[in-house]
């Protein structure tokens, strides 16, 4: 899921985005790996994630048949049960925490179920490592992100990029996160608002809602 | 992708959605409109929360509202009369669907996925391994799209330097001659939301790896990001790349970590494990 590696942010912006995957390999550990991908949801869903995915979709998801109530009232509460649920085949699932503790502690109960499937953690380098070492593992191998290489200027300001990247497959666009960001500003939008209306373009369900509130807060009271 | 003109009401929730800016209204005919060179086929503005208002209801209120000068403050997200239409697609313009959609299927291109599993399998597929570097090139992506032309101004340049490329990769299948880099000739023109690609070398070679991916990238008018991966030591220590990624002036803050847990399970798997066992045994 090297759509996680590249978000944009130092060490202490990542403070409150830990990622845990598990990936079967194929010819490898593939056989059963359904119910394995699902067993692993589910010990991440007793830890509070804040968002899971399936590959397939997030637990914050586009309505597809929307009443016209629904504009006054729309349920942003993430769908946990759907995305274990829509694990039909092989591939990434994945869970979002905001805190390393919370990671931990789900962390401790992957290793203690022995899935045999691939788990990577996707967080600041010293955030990983300090967790593995917690619960008494020894990192495997480590994917660096070096970052953008931008000798053209395409890309925007650091809010921006921080509120995009956090869909690495790029399907929360710069204008989008741009407009969320001047719709709270103006108090047209609570963070909390906007932050569900990210969440449901990032199919993957790797979109941090806790850490873009956060950032969407931090936006509104610089303005201030 | 189209947008249906007799469902559109120009309402302009789908203007800012679209990842690379390709949708915009078009004053001619007071409905949304796809840039189809621009657009790369991700399925972004397809996916969008959907009503399905009758659309000569909502252009009414619309105009209403307009002439009185009221503030619209529609949910953002929602196309109100769901006139997005995917298209059927044929090659080469596939390829946009297949590299920008993270969601569709594309067994039609032969084309296994955008990336591998790097080294996220690398416990049990020991992809990358001690002393050994593999990269992950990124092109455009966030946000900016590349056509594959300009890919190929990388992969020639890195095929200059003799490095291996990884031969489940997409890009790879698309090359006509991998000791080139060479890509399909029919597809340099096409956009994309982005591509990854995957090459291994020895340890020694990184300075000259990202020296050459540095120099490529201001020659073409897009962004790159770059991953490098290793395998740690027995205790779990990366003692090697870190620092020298350090030496370079890298500031690697951010990174993907296989936390050993990975085993072989197949059956079949693990009774050829056993036979190379023995085999080594004897």
């Amino acid at each position: 899921m090297t759509n996680t590696l590249h978000r944009y942010g130092n060490a202490e912006s990542f403070r409150d985005d830990y990622i845990l995957f598990a990936i079967p390999c194929k010819g490898k550990n593939d056989e059963g790996a359904v119910e394995k991908q699902k067993t692993f949801l589910r010990i991440c869903q007793k830890h509070g994630p804040s968002n899971m995915g399936n590959g397939d979709c997030g637990s914050h998801k586009p309505t597809q048949k929307m009443n016209p109530t629904q504009h006054w009232n729309r349920d942003a509460t993430p769908d946990f049960e759907n995305v274990i649920e829509g694990v039909h085949k092989t591939g990434t699932v994945a869970a979002v925490f905001n805190s390393r503790e919370k990671a931990e502690a789900c962390l401790r109960d992957v290793i203690e179920a022995d899935l045999g499937l691939s788990i990577n953690m996707s967080t600041s380098v010293e955030g990983a490592h300090q967790a593995a070492q917690c619960c008494g593992i020894h990192r495997h191998s480590v994917e660096y992100s070096l970052g953008f290489a931008d000798p053209h200027d395409h890309l925007p300001n650091s809010q921006v990029l921080e509120l995009s990247t956090m869909c690495g497959h790029g399907m929360v666009s710069f204008n989008f996160a741009r407009k969320m960001l001047d719709m709270v500003r103006e108090g047209r939008r609570s963070p909390e608002q906007a932050v569900a209306t990210l969440a449901r373009f990032c199919p993957c369900g790797v979109y941090n809602p806790d850490r873009a509130k956060r950032i969407l807060e931090e936006a509104r009271s610089h303005t201030a | 992708m189209q947008i249906d003109p007799n469902k559109c009401v120009a309402c302009a929730n789908c203007v800012p959605v679209c990842p690379m800016g390709a949708i915009y209204i078009d004053p001619k005919i007071n409905r949304a409109t796809i840039d189809s060179d621009a657009c790369v086929e991700c399925g972004t503005c397809f996916r969008m929360s959907k009503e399905h208002l009758n659309p000569t209801f909502v252009r009414t209120v619309r105009g209403l509202a307009k002439m009185f000068r009221f503030r619209f403050e529609p949910e953002p997200d929602v196309c109100p009369t769901s006139s997005f239409v995917l298209d059927e697609l044929a090659w080469p313009r596939i390829v946009r669907r297949v590299f920008s959609d993270p969601v569709v299927e594309h067994a039609s291109t032969g084309i296994k996925g955008r990336g591998t599993e790097e080294v996220k399998t690398n416990d049990v597929a020991h992809r990358v391994d001690v002393g050994e570097v593999g990269y992950v090139i990124e092109f455009g992506r966030p946000g900016v799209g590349v056509r594959f032309h300009e890919i190929q101004a990388m992969t020639t340049a890195l095929a200059a330097l003799g490095v291996k490329f990884e031969a489940k990769n997409p890009i790879t299948h698309l090359m006509t001659d991998q000791s080139t880099g060479a890509l399909k000739v029919d597809l340099l023109n096409e956009k994309i939301l982005s591509a990854i690609v995957e090459i291994k070398t020895t340890i020694e070679m990184v300075p000259k790896v990202l020296d050459t991916i540095t120099e490529v990238s201001k020659q073409i008018d897009t962004v790159i990001a770059v991953g490098c991966s290793t395998r740690c030591d027995e205790n779990g220590e990366d003692k090697v790349l870190a620092p020298l990624l350090e030496d370079l002036g890298y500031a690697a803050v951010r990174a993907k970590t296989n936390l050993g847990l990975g085993r072989v399970t197949n059956v079949a798997k693990k009774e050829q494990v056993g036979d190379e066992h023995l085999a080594s045994v004897r």
